[in-house]
């Protein structure tokens, strides 16, 4: 396995979706791919610590507001809003943006928006652009699509850095270098950033400092960055850009171009709304009562940040997702990673195991929706949960993902010999007189059923049960 | 690119009226969650965050001053800056040879712990307050926003907005935070 997304093998086979995202080169389903992170004890403890840590901490930024139910159901309704009038309140983003100065472009799909980014840095003439950490650059493989023209793009997130420095793949949508401990980072540092001092040591602030000094000229002289966008206000045609380390900061200040990348289902309806998602965001993403900084604009601001901006809308799938009753749900989603942090299937198998940029029980339901049920990896992502609910529980906005999970499995692509053994159970189950045939026929059978051979994948991990000598009904009838 | 426009906006097309809808969206929430002692809460909430905090008249803004000169933008009021004439410099001037920066700000959330500036008057321009390593910021009282929803009501949003929260952190290496990444690493607030 190559640890970089091929951007030849977007997929869009079968689409829920008709997105396309890149799926990592030779993505094994998800039970193959977890089975060798499970075994990697390296890998659990660094998750087991980082999840587990977050976990506490969040539970007491959430308990400190007595209102949080409220908060969730208003977030919860401010969304689905705003996704059934998204035409309409799209249309008055543009219209806001335009006025303020920007510039407002529309992409289908990940190669159109990769294309006018690609085409707005050639026309500054730059053949660099700083980063800003964004889940919609990620899922659309841009900075691939980038280098393919000569561009480079540096991220400038620390953990976007680590996994870039590393040549590696991020696993968390929040923390992208949750899998790598800080004696793992400073290996990488030393390696790879040729003005980490000598004696580089693996306390997290000496790495936070090397990481400092090595971006800094970057933001300085950068004339062009790209941006994702946490949330927008139709109402004014304002972005703004959640985070913690100030290179979001810089990178939206200093350079002389911005282009944002955001996916249509980031948009609010008016400036009141963000009064419960300023709220809601930081305590379920870093646990924090807020995060250290956010950034809005509108547009263009005369003699203060970039003198141009564009602002890319990307569909890429969610018009088709927004379709779909159920799936919809999904694109309430404010990629706080909560459901990741309470997910015990993802503390254990890891980000890299769900094949996309999404992990976790969020990715498990968007990168099936985005890409469609096309691959091994996707056709498998429904059912990389115990449907435990944990995830539905901490959801900000309230997405129960057990359910669009269970919309999904039904969906996806069943082998032949689960699609045998499911119409011989609906043809035994369809009449009471054909299941007690059967009954009798498999209590007479029961001497037989300790050497019965059940497919592999059923008896690894279980017992396969002996049939009772007599039916629940048999013996309720000879009782009266 | 109007094709892409209209291909998108052909799969949204919704009815109804969306400001009535809008209207019956529940807003069960608290719009603060807490009443009296502001200017404690915030002073309390802001050193959570290893902001360092001074309930303090500005006459005693001139002992956080640490070596090299301080930015400040053109309109900061000349008493906050008496006796430090020698000390404080103006724009245009190389951002990164500067020691700190002093400024003010639009809002306060005392709830979060959170300043707000719109960089108009007290405030400067965005790469002012971002650059230079220390940030000095005098809040008044009159500027305390008992909560978000106070404090975004009292704010702008047309004006470009930086909310600070503490100083530049991360959380990247193991979910630990761990203080001073990019922005100023130090945050030091006069409560006057």
């Amino acid at each position: 396995m190559t640890n970089k997304p091929d951007p030849n093998s977007t997929s869009n086979l079968g689409g829920v979706g008709g997105g396309r995202m890149p799926t990592y080169v030779g993505m094994p389903s998800f039970p193959k791919a977890a089975r060798e992170a499970v075994a990697d004890s390296r890998l659990r403890a660094n998750l087991a610590h980082a999840t587990g840590t977050i976990r506490e901490r969040r539970q007491r930024a959430v308990d400190e507001l007595p209102d949080w139910a409220e908060l969730r159901e208003a977030a919860r309704q401010i969304k689905d809003h705003t996704l059934r009038h998204l035409d309409h309140y799209l249309m008055m983003l543009e219209e806001k943006v335009t006025a303020a100065g920007g510039t407002v472009h529309w992409a289908r799909d990940a190669d159109e928006a990769n294309a006018i980014v690609a085409r707005l840095v050639e026309e500054t003439g730059e053949r660099e652009v700083v980063k800003v950490k964004s889940m919609a650059t990620q899922e659309i493989g841009l900075n691939e699509a980038l280098a393919e023209r000569g561009i480079t793009a540096y991220e400038t997130d620390l953990a976007e850095l680590i996994v870039q420095l590393g040549d590696d793949r991020p696993s968390h949508i929040l923390v992208p270098a949750i899998h790598k401990n800080r004696a793992e980072i400073r290996e990488i540092f030393q390696r790879k950033m040729p003005s980490a001092p000598a004696d580089l040591t693996d306390d997290p602030a000496v790495l936070a400092e090397a990481a400092r000094r090595h971006l800094r000229a970057k933001f300085l002289s950068a004339k062009v960055a790209v941006s994702g966008a946490n949330f927008a206000i139709a109402e004014t045609g304002t972005v703004l850009v959640v985070e913690s380390e100030g290179n979001g900061r810089m990178c939206l200040t200093l350079p002389d171009t911005l282009i944002t990348v955001m996916g249509i289902e980031k948009l609010l309806p008016t400036a009141r709304d963000l009064e419960v998602f300023l709220q809601v965001l930081p305590r379920s993403s870093t646990a924090e009562r807020m995060n250290p900084y956010t950034s809005a604009w509108t547009g263009v601001h005369a003699g203060d940040g970039p003198s141009a901006f564009h602002l890319v809308l990307l569909d890429n799938g969610r018009t088709a997702i927004n379709a779909d009753p159920v799936g919809r749900e999904a694109l309430r989603c404010i990629r706080c990673s909560a459901c990741l942090n309470v997910c015990p299937v993802y503390a254990r198998a890891g980000g890299h195991a769900y094949g996309s940029p999404y992990p976790g029980p969020i990715g498990a339901i968007l990168s099936p929706q985005i890409r469609g049920i096309g691959s091994d990896v996707d056709a498998s992502l429904p059912f990389a949960s115990s449907l435990c609910g944990a995830c539905y529980e901490v959801c900000p906005v309230a997405i129960d993902i057990p359910r669009i999970l269970v919309h999904l499995r039904a969906r996806a692509p069943k082998k032949a010999p689960e699609r045998l053994a499911m119409t011989a159970a609906a043809w035994s189950l369809r009449t009471p007189k054909r299941l007690a045939a059967l009954q009798r026929a498999a209590a007479r059978g029961r001497r037989f059923a300790r050497h019965a051979r059940m497919p592999r994948s059923w008896t690894d991990t279980r017992d396969l049960p002996v049939p009772p000598a007599q039916s629940f009904r048999q013996w309720w009838k000879e009782g009266r | 690119m109007t094709s892409a426009r209209q291909a998108i906006l052909g799969r949204l097309r919704s009815s109804g009226d969306p400001a009535a809808e809008y209207e019956q969206i529940a807003r069960d929430y608290l719009i603060r969650h807490h009443e009296q002692d502001l200017r404690e809460l915030l002073a309390e909430r802001l050193a959570d965050y290893r902001a360092i905090v001074h309930d303090a008249p500005v006459s005693e803004l001139p002992t956080a001053l640490r070596e090299g000169p301080y930015v400040i933008p053109p309109d900061l009021p000349a008493e906050w800056t008496a006796g430090l004439a020698d000390r404080v410099v103006t724009e245009p001037y190389d951002l990164e040879a500067v020691g700190g920066v002093i400024t003010g700000c639009a809002v306060a959330i005392a709830e979060t712990g959170t300043i707000v500036l719109d960089h108009g008057p007290r405030q400067g321009r965005r790469a002012l307050t971002l650059v230079p390593d220390h940030h000095l910021i005098v809040v008044t009282p009159d500027q305390i926003a008992a909560d978000v929803p106070e404090a975004l009501a009292r704010l702008d949003l047309t004006r470009p907005l930086t909310f600070i929260s503490g100083p530049s952190a991360t959380s990247d290496i193991e979910l630990s935070r761990v203080e001073g990444v990019h922005g100023p690493r130090t945050l030091e607030v006069f409560l006057v």
